[in-house]
């Protein structure tokens, strides 16, 4: 953890660069962790990532990954992340951009050829929507699939199973029968979930304030 | 002689093909035996990995990184392990990392002899798998005597290792890395300077660094371009800083340079082995944290907090602060990175992978566009696809 400092130091560098250059685009950047976040406009990610890439200074010529994450309880619920690689500056960087069911976020196939599976991946799970991309096919879920299996909504059984029905000769699709129900644990801790004040302890915690106040 | 419409035709490749490497179905497009376009479509293999991560404590999550590339299970762990110790701020032993990076290292060794062998048979070679699979068996041997199984280890855990490795094993790892390259050279003489092979390789799927960066390329599919990039040089974890040893670079890009990447990597895996098994120091193998690591079952027995740990650590896991992390290692096969978010919970919020098969998969169309069919199986050989890891 020795070179940890100037690694940071390097990172701020980029972002004081990157947020002069893109100017209004970035609404915010993070470090944490020794990583780098950027927060864009979705309208804007085309022009962020083409900048990224072609800049002397960045040179982010790898995209390594291209991710949704769901929060439900957003308006804007999903998340698109792109994670860059510079191979010069030997650093990396995330842009996120927050989007949802009902809008489009620009394809950056252009850009990154890399992109194209994993933004197919991310409208096959997520069911989020990238507008210009050549070929928007679902990749993971099965032919003729319904629904979006990553979204936090989706059960983790599914809807339908399938088996080889013998008297049809083929596979067929079923709604999804449990011979036991799902179990989900509630871990909450019995020691740290419930709070520990007996009746009567509240009288206890007041009068002591009381009396520092008195004091 | 009347003008003929010729028209292109269709075929499909896989999904049950010796040569496809698990379960890839592969549409091709084809002009006479020329490869216009060709569309993979993967999934066949699809479990909902990242689903079933966001449904299970992040222990119980370790076991479904071995079932990604199951060519080298270790290594996959290693990145959902290292994810996590940076989000719990936790610290490895020295012997630990050690241990993890012997273990990585033979992972390397596992995946690079099955892939030689099993693209060496796709283009006709069949000696080399049976000699290599043998080999595999004794490294298997390693990983069963450390965990008690020959795939599957579950043995890589956030803060450290499981069990420290068995008396012995040590010396017997030794000996194996003296013997080995005898085996590397021997497969090196059937295959490097064979004609078929090169017939078969040379000027095949060819990719300039340019392109391959384009198209996500890493490892070394990314190094037989010319890319001298290696996350275990240019950003150390574990204790890669404190050994040293060499990353191969090729120059042409083709799958004959893709090959001879992996059998020097397996050199250079050898002297990564024997250096840590020399600098090994004694010492515990996971952090002394019990909040995270299970108390020694000695302990358990003498010990009602250690009990209670042993308890909580096995119902409910543990917290891991809130917070994201993209971490990667140097997979065999390339980046493999695992992005991370928790949130305070037991259990990962959002569990992505980044397999590095994925990005050179969909490069297959773009390598073989213009070539012929024979040539498509090279191509899948030499860019060392699982679908374990694909398909999660």
């Amino acid at each position: 953890m020795a070179d940890a400092q100037p690694h940071i130091q390097n990172l701020k560098v980029l972002r004081d660069a990157v947020a002069n250059e893109l100017g209004e685009i970035v609404t915010s950047s993070q470090i944490i962790r020794g990583e780098l976040v950027f927060n864009v406009a979705r309208d804007s990610i085309v022009k962020v990532l083409t900048f990224l890439r072609d800049d002397v200074n960045c040179q982010f010529k790898m995209l390594m990954e291209l991710c949704g994450v769901d929060y439900p309880e957003r308006e804007d619920r999903f998340d698109v992340v792109y994670c860059l690689l510079s191979l010069t500056l030997n650093q990396r960087v995330k842009v996120k951009i927050q989007t949802n069911t009902s809008s489009s976020v620009p394809s950056v196939v252009n850009v990154y050829s890399a992109a194209n599976w994993w933004e197919r991946e991310a409208w096959d799970l997520f069911g989020i929507y990238f507008s210009d991309h050549p070929d928007l096919r679902r990749i993971l879920s099965d032919y003729g699939f319904e629904g979006h299996p990553l979204r936090k909504d989706f059960p983790l059984t599914g809807y339908v199973e399938l088996r080889y029905d013998d008297e049809q000769k083929r596979v067929v699709y079923e709604p999804v029968k449990l011979s036991q129900e799902f179990r989900n644990f509630d871990f909450l801790s019995p020691w740290e979930g419930v709070h520990q004040i007996l009746p009567g302890d509240e009288k206890v915690v007041k009068s002591s304030e009381e009396k520092g106040g008195d004091g | 002689m009347s003008e003929q419409q010729i028209k292109n035709f269709t075929l499909n490749f896989g999904p049950q093909h010796p040569a496809a490497h698990g379960v890839l179905r592969l549409v091709l497009e084809m002009d006479g035996e020329v490869i216009d376009r060709a569309d993979p479509h993967i999934g066949l293999l699809h479990r909902g990995t990242e689903k079933l991560i966001e449904h299970k404590t992040y222990l119980q999550a370790v076991p479904y990184f071995d079932r990604l590339d199951y060519v080298a299970p270790q290594n996959q762990e290693h990145a959902f392990a290292i994810a996590v110790e940076k989000l719990a701020n936790i610290e490895v032993p020295p012997r630990g990392q050690y241990i993890r990076v012997i273990f990585a290292e033979l992972g390397r060794v596992l995946n690079h002899v099955f892939n030689v062998c099993a693209y060496a048979m796709d283009i006709g070679a069949m000696t080399p798998m049976l000699w290599g699979f043998e080999e595999r068996e004794k490294i298997m041997e390693f990983c069963e005597r450390v965990s008690g199984a020959r795939l599957h280890m579950a043995y890589f855990r956030p803060g450290g290792v499981a069990i420290d490795m068995p008396e012995g094993l040590a010396d017997d790892i030794m000996e194996w890395v003296e013997k080995f390259p005898q085996m590397i050279a021997d497969l090196e003489g059937l295959l490097t300077e064979n004609r078929i092979f090169k017939q078969r390789t040379v000027s095949i799927g060819i990719i300039t660094a340019e392109q391959a960066m384009d198209w996500g390329f890493s490892g070394p599919n990314l190094r037989a371009s010319g890319v001298a990039w290696d996350l275990r040089k240019s950003q150390p974890y574990d204790v890669y800083d404190k050994v040293d040893f060499d990353v191969p670079i090729a120059k042409h890009g083709d799958c004959y340079d893709r090959y001879l990447i992996r059998i020097y990597e397996m050199y250079e895996s050898l002297k990564i082995i024997k250096q840590c098994l020399e600098k090994m120091p004694p010492g515990p193998v996971t952090c002394d944290d019990h909040k995270f690591s299970p108390p020694k079952r000695n302990d358990m027995k003498q010990s009602m907090e250690a009990l209670i740990h042993h308890f909580k650590l096995f119902t409910e896991g543990y917290h891991v602060p809130a917070g994201e992390t993209y971490s990667v290692v140097e997979a065999p096969k390339g980046e493999f990175g695992v992005f991370l978010i928790s949130d305070g919970s037991n259990k990962p919020y959002r569990c992505k992978i980044r397999a590095p098969g994925f990005a050179h998969l969909q490069a297959l169309d773009f390598l073989s566009k213009g070539h012929m069919l024979a040539d498509v199986v090279a191509n899948i050989g030499s860019l060392d696809i699982v679908f374990g890891e694909i398909d999660r």
